[in-house]
């Protein structure tokens, strides 16, 4: 075992211990596991044709009973066989939007500070353009211009929530370029992109993972806010089962098996990221570390 | 009141810390070097938003450009036209022009006030637009000042008791709100508060300002507010909570301030430190925080007008995206857009000139 290994062993250690003692994000944690267990077995247990409204089995709109644990909605299909399969939509669109949302952020936070002058300066002030402006509404117009489909919803997340996470970044990486190694380094003749993928990159890495979780739990909000606005991916995911319930009276009519469980599943897993991601940001963030 | 404010050159405020005294001020009244700082800051500040208020014209109509399909028959969506007229439609839209001629043409049009014309409603976009604004200030104006009073409130009493239970709890909300989509928020309100669940009765209306039979007079405005109430919570609800973080971590920083011990140690009651020395001097740049972050409440508002039918810009905007009607959808995203940029700027020059310590700086 080489030296290098049981330094990473050991980091990754000491990482375990500390995120331990984090008693909530631990909560969230386990939130989480389950949450994307239960999507991906859902394939393996539950027959998707039950989500086919021409093929849907029971009354329309029936409270819980022991065929329909959550009552039926519209049209008879199951809601919790909705719930299920929803939560790979919901899941997924949260995952991908953040990631994308985490390499652009990533990217021009990084640029911006390594480059100083005026490429650092055009690069901010569109940063900054993106951070004031209202990104629902941004991403309702990319949405509606771009047409329906996973990929455009991903897409209007993910160019409309970057710009937080670059001004971050941005902040980490003057730091980070102010230390002693990294000018040895340029002494010794390291270009721009050695200087910023070896020794900027690593350094940031933490910062950009504790900010992809809470990334994560907003990109959720947003899609389904996005979905039930009207702006969907064509898919059954918990925002568009929320529509449908708005659409066909299940609020006014007290059909509260149709509203309470997509909205309690989309709070819950929120919620669960929030807690991850702070716990992540007290692990890892050596600012906060002392204060904490 | 611990934060002074002068008004004009004659109330004289002192150099800043950095510049020899009487080297700016001297000639016929001129203005001081503090003010002459804070002019630059909010002259540096209008440029800056006269540019993205530039890169929203320039972004709304590449954006729009870039719908799918001919323009025309996109606008004028589910209209009959013969050939003929949409030829006539094209010209007029000025489809037939070079880009560049395009973009002037649409840029000049935008700066009178002209943005385009509904093919939904046959009327202007500006018009219908005119008509929403006052319904969303109502609501948005109302929401704002119980949310920022809320927060402002809750976040003092959680950092003067920090650690307690109160400070607990309300963190602990403020982590579930942010959690909570608006819009499942107001479809629960909605539910119980509207709708009525089992033994509680419907006493708020569903949707709408005012019901068709309104009554006339003062009894009018009872009737608005009444369906005002079930959408301001929700929006209260929405952004209250980070009013309340934000409140609560900038007290926080002051309650460790030396002249806070100062104010202890001559003897105030605990009231007074909090109220005449910490509070007023964390209020500021909670204050400012707020109107920097008004893009979500313009978000809350969109979200919040859907559920209740509320018959403001955010509805409009929500009709639009649906039909789509992309005339009305651009207007309404510049105007959006643009208003939440001037009350950044606005903010954030204010900002500069009601905190001393920022002004000499």
């Amino acid at each position: 075992m080489s030296e290098a290994t049981a330094r990473r062993r050991e980091g990754i250690a000491r990482f375990w211990r500390d995120y331990r003692a984090q008693r909530a994000g631990l909560y969230g944690a386990a939130i989480l596991v389950a949450a994307v267990l239960a999507s991906l077995a859902t394939p393996l247990v539950t027959d998707p044709s039950g989500l086919d409204v021409t093929r849907a089995t029971g009354a329309k709109m029936a409270p819980p009973s022991l065929a329909f644990p959550l009552g039926t909605d519209e049209s008879g299909r199951s809601i919790l066989l909705m719930i299920m399969w929803g939560s790979r939509v919901s899941l997924l669109i949260g995952f991908l939007s953040a990631l994308l949302s985490m390499v652009i952020g990533t990217v021009v936070g990084i640029t911006a500070g390594h480059f100083r002058g005026w490429p650092s300066a055009v690069l901010m002030r569109v940063t900054d353009w993106f951070l004031v402006l209202p990104s629902l509404v941004l991403a309702l117009v990319l949405a509606a211009i771009l047409g329906g489909g996973t990929s455009t919803i991903v897409l209007a997340i993910g160019v409309t929530s970057w710009a937080s996470t670059a001004r971050l970044i941005r902040a980490q990486t003057l730091a980070v370029e102010a230390r002693p190694y990294v000018e040895r380094s340029r002494v010794l003749g390291a270009g721009h992109w050695h200087v910023m993928t070896r020794h900027v990159l690593p350094n940031v890495a933490p910062l950009v993972l504790a900010n992809t979780t809470l990334t994560v739990a907003s990109a959720i909000v947003t899609e389904s806010t996005l979905a039930f606005l009207g702006a969907d991916s064509g898919q059954a995911s918990w925002g568009s089962m929320l529509r449908g319930s708005y659409d066909w009276g299940a609020v006014t009519s007290g059909a509260w098996w149709y509203v309470l469980p997509p909205g309690l599943c989309i709070v819950a897993v929120v919620l669960a990221f929030t807690l991850c991601g702070r716990a992540l940001e007290a692990v890892l963030n050596p600012r906060l570390r002392g204060a904490a | 009141m611990t934060v002074p404010i002068e008004t004009g050159p004659a109330a004289g405020p002192a150099p800043g810390p950095g510049e020899a005294p009487g080297k700016d001020t001297g000639k016929d009244g001129a203005l001081s070097g503090a003010w002459r700082g804070v002019l630059r800051y909010a002259l540096a500040k209008l440029g800056g938003a006269l540019l993205s208020i530039g890169m929203v014209v320039v972004a709304t109509f590449f954006l729009f450009r870039m719908i799918p399909g001919d323009p025309a028959i996109a606008y004028t969506r589910d209209v009959p036209l013969t050939p003929d007229q949409l030829d006539l439609l094209r010209r007029q839209m000025g489809l037939d022009r070079p880009l560049p001629e395009q973009f002037l043409d649409f840029v000049l049009k935008a700066l009178q006030g002209d943005l385009g014309t509904s093919y939904e409603y046959r009327r202007p976009v500006a018009e219908l637009i005119g008509e929403r604004l006052g319904p969303t200030l109502l609501l948005v104006g109302t929401g704002l000042t119980v949310a920022v009073t809320l927060g402002l409130w809750q976040g003092t009493r959680a950092a003067w008791n920090h650690g307690g239970r109160l400070d607990r709890f309300s963190t602990g909300i403020s982590l579930v709100l942010w959690s909570v989509p608006t819009f499942w928020l107001g479809l629960l309100l909605l539910m119980v508060f509207a709708a009525g669940v089992g033994p509680i009765p419907g006493i708020f209306p569903t949707r709408g300002m005012e019901d068709v039979d309104a009554p006339g007079g003062p009894l009018y405005l009872l009737h608005v507010a009444h369906h005002l109430v079930l959408p301001c919570i929700t929006l209260v609800a929405v952004v209250y909570a980070q009013y309340l973080v934000v409140m609560r971590s900038s007290l926080l920083d002051e309650i460790g301030q030396d002249y806070v011990t100062t104010a202890r140690a001559k003897g105030l009651r605990d009231a007074e430190v909090r109220l005449r020395h910490a509070v007023p001097n964390a209020m500021l740049p909670t204050v400012t925080l707020v109107f920097l972050h008004i893009g979500l409440v313009v978000q809350g508002a969109v979200t919040t007008e859907t559920v209740y039918s509320w018959p403001g810009l955010g509805l409009l905007f929500y009709e639009a995206i649906k039909g789509p009607d992309f005339a009305v959808m651009q207007g309404t995203f510049m105007v959006l857009c643009v208003a939440v940029i001037v009350m950044n700027t606005l903010a954030d020059v204010l900002y500069h000139v009601l905190d001393p310590r920022v002004r000499s700086a």
